[in-house]
């Protein structure tokens, strides 16, 4: 096999473990909007603030700490002990839940019947003010998030390419690892959906909100559960970004990332979220391995837009999207 | 008592039709336009001229841009400053290109240029609408900043990647460059903004208007009664570029000087003039000064408040400055979901009744 293919062949590889991390923030957001209408642009800012609070519970930082010392002089910055892992997630989890409730109480039951204009502006709202509220809880510095899975590149992987091609492809096992996680989640979710009582009740809002009223489900409680449900699929998010890259504000810009994968995949449906996330994956690494030389590199920044864009002349409604049926 | 509309009769249709057919709301517009030809360039200093007053006047542009396009014509944007960075670019381009070319067109053949740019990436509105039509947007602030940093042709081949703007003058007054006084900045923008707000108002009381907010309201029935959606939409995106990029060359050749199309141009600027939009009230060209005036002064009062007087680290009141913009974004939407504008009828609905309310 010729060189170059076997290396396109390499960036399309790693484009789909990407992709599964691009799907991963998407999912978030087709959780909520699914269920409530709500265009959630804080989704990406919350796997930031879920990746800063687990850093925070993990290495036992006292929450504030900055804000506390500016205002009373002192010198806080940690209580001196370390949670394990899983703790510090079940902890996190919490976090993310108690989010959820303040998220449906303070804002949205308030925002009933407003604009779907009003809505997304009051996320990205949310979205400044989690961003702010997570610095200064615990600190804006890079942090290492350190879950117990392994990094670098994946012996296994290596070994099977060289057997097959006698070019061992570099992968990170992280990424592997992520795609098995973001796989389990998702299964975990479609059977959530399908099989339990509060899964059906969800799928019910989803179809219809006043019908749903009528048989009895209760709305808030339902919207509780999805915003708990996105925040926990942040968290996974955010751990996984967390541990590739570091705790660090740039994290927040994966939601922009996400956008062209919901276009793709259509913003209602969960298997449209998956395959967009790999088919912008996958697109833009091949893009910049053939491209990029020619025009000038760093396309990833807006290839996935440009392909959303002139998808969406061919399909307004993406891959799985409902046809939009507008009637006067 | 001060404020009504009893005895103020109209006996002509010019007088029916004006602008401001209170008598009050005249006589204020007179005033704030004396107050700011007449009296602020003479009280103005440099300090809150580079701090507020030169942003203040700058964004209101682009807000008044972003509310045609937004609050008029429903058509939802996040490529602002994708745009600014194109009226920047265009400007530094002209200004070196031909050096004898008057800054005051150099700003507006900025604008028309961002127009062009602005049509481009409005067509996909006609086939896709809403959060899609947003997202597609987002296209063009990528693209765009992309293409401004990795392309040396658009700065000159300058190895910081950085543009700065020379010297230019207008009556002999230095506009642009280090030279440029606080009072001739000052009277630059101001100039702009009239020019441009004066045509915002016209422009949506008359037929474009109309048909910007009839696509606005619901565009099949729009199309139905006549509307043509290709005219309007283009139309709306080509006028709000329009204005977008004399905001984005302003703020390049007064305001900041040099500029680097990531930093100055960056998603957040789209955001923050969403902000402003949202903030001060959607359709609404009072609304964009108030958003603007709004979302300028409270960062600059509320750094002066933290790091000044209370001696908090700069890093640590920027962080607690977007938690509170963000807050009031959130407060502001839960109380009064159509801005500052709505909240400023209300007042004059109360002040028309005052002081016998029944």
């Amino acid at each position: 096999m010729p060189d170059t293919l076997l290396f396109a062949l390499e960036a399309a590889a790693n484009g789909l473990t990407a992709g599964v991390m691009y799907a991963l923030v998407a999912l978030g957001f087709v959780l909520i909007f699914k269920a409530s209408g709500i265009f959630n642009f804080s989704q990406g800012v919350m796997a930031l603030f879920a990746a800063l609070t687990l850093v925070g519970l993990q290495t036992g930082q006292i929450p504030f700490s900055h804000l506390i010392n500016a205002m009373f002089g002192t010198r806080l910055h940690h209580f001196g002990w370390t949670l394990p892992t899983l703790v510090a997630i079940a902890g996190t989890v919490v976090v993310m839940v108690a989010f959820a409730w303040l998220v449906e109480r303070l804002i949205f039951r308030h925002l009933v019947n407003q604009e779907p204009i009003i809505l997304f502006m009051a996320t990205i709202g949310l979205a400044y003010f989690l961003e702010g509220l997570g610095d200064i809880m615990w600190g804006a510095e890079v942090k290492r998030l350190d879950v117990g899975i392994p990094q670098g590149m994946s012996p296994v992987v290596d070994d099977v390419t060289y057997a097959w091609f006698g070019y061992g492809f570099y992968m990170d096992t992280l990424e592997l690892w992520a795609a098995l996680i973001a796989g389990v989640l998702v299964l975990s979710l479609i059977l959530f959906s399908q099989y339990t009582k509060q899964g059906r009740a969800l799928r019910a809002v989803a179809d219809d909100h006043q019908a749903a009223l009528s048989v009895g489900i209760s709305l808030r409680f339902i919207w509780v559960l999805v915003w708990s449900l996105a925040g926990i699929v942040a968290l996974v998010a955010g751990m996984m970004w967390g541990a590739k890259s570091g705790v660090q504000f740039s994290l927040s810009l994966i939601a922009l990332k996400a956008l062209p994968v919901l276009i793709l995949g259509g913003f209602t449906s969960i298997p449209g979220a998956i395959v967009g996330g790999l088919i912008i994956g996958v697109g833009e690494r091949l893009f910049d391995f053939f491209m990029g030389p020619i025009i000038g590199g760093a396309t990833e920044n807006w290839f996935a837009y440009m392909l959303a864009l002139v998808f969406l002349l061919f399909r307004p409604q993406g891959l799985f999207g409902e046809k939009i049926i507008e009637r006067v | 008592m001060i404020y009504r509309e009893a005895g103020d009769f109209k006996t002509t249709y010019a007088a029916d039709n004006q602008t401001f057919p209170i008598k009050g709301d005249r006589y204020a517009y007179y005033l704030v336009l004396a107050l700011a030809l007449g009296v602020m360039p003479l009280i103005i200093t440099d300090y809150w001229t580079n701090a507020i007053i030169i942003p203040f006047l700058i964004y209101t542009i682009a807000a008044l841009g972003l509310n045609i396009l937004i609050g008029y014509c429903g058509q939802l944007s996040l490529g602002t400053g994708g745009f600014m960075a194109v009226g920047a670019y265009a400007s530094f381009k002209l200004m070196t290109a031909f050096p004898e070319l008057s800054i005051v067109f150099v700003v507006l053949l900025a604008g028309l240029c961002t127009a062009a740019v602005g049509v481009a990436f409005g067509l996909p509105s006609l086939r896709i609408k809403g959060f899609y039509l947003a997202v597609a947007t987002l296209a063009a602030q990528f693209f765009l900043i992309w293409l401004f940093t990795r392309t040396p042709w658009f700065f000159n081949y300058s190895p910081t990647g950085m543009i700065s703007a020379p010297t230019r003058t207008v009556f002999g007054y230095a506009v642009t460059g280090p030279r440029a006084s606080a009072v001739s900045m000052y009277l630059f923008c101001l100039a702009f903004l009239i020019g441009l707000a004066w045509l915002a108002r016209n422009l949506t009381r008359g037929t474009l208007g109309r048909k910007w907010m009839a696509i606005r309201d619901m565009d099949i029935a729009a199309e139905i009664i006549g509307v043509n959606p290709l005219i309007a939409k283009l139309s709306a995106f080509a006028v709000s570029s329009f204005y977008v990029g004399i905001a984005g060359a302003l703020l390049f050749v007064v305001y900041l000087g040099s500029v680097e199309a990531g930093e100055a141009f960056g998603i957040t600027v789209s955001f923050l003039v969403l902000f402003m939009v949202i903030i001060g009230g959607l359709g609404s060209i009072l609304g964009s000064f108030l958003g603007a005036f709004f979302l300028v002064v409270g960062p600059v009062l509320l750094k002066i408040l933290l790091v000044d007087n209370l001696r908090w680290s700069s890093d640590l009141a920027a962080h607690l400055e977007i938690m509170i913009i963000g807050l009031l974004i959130i407060v502001f939407l839960v109380l009064e979901p159509h801005g500052l504008t709505a909240l400023w009828r209300t007042i004059k609905e109360k002040l028309r009744l005052w002081p016998f309310p029944h």
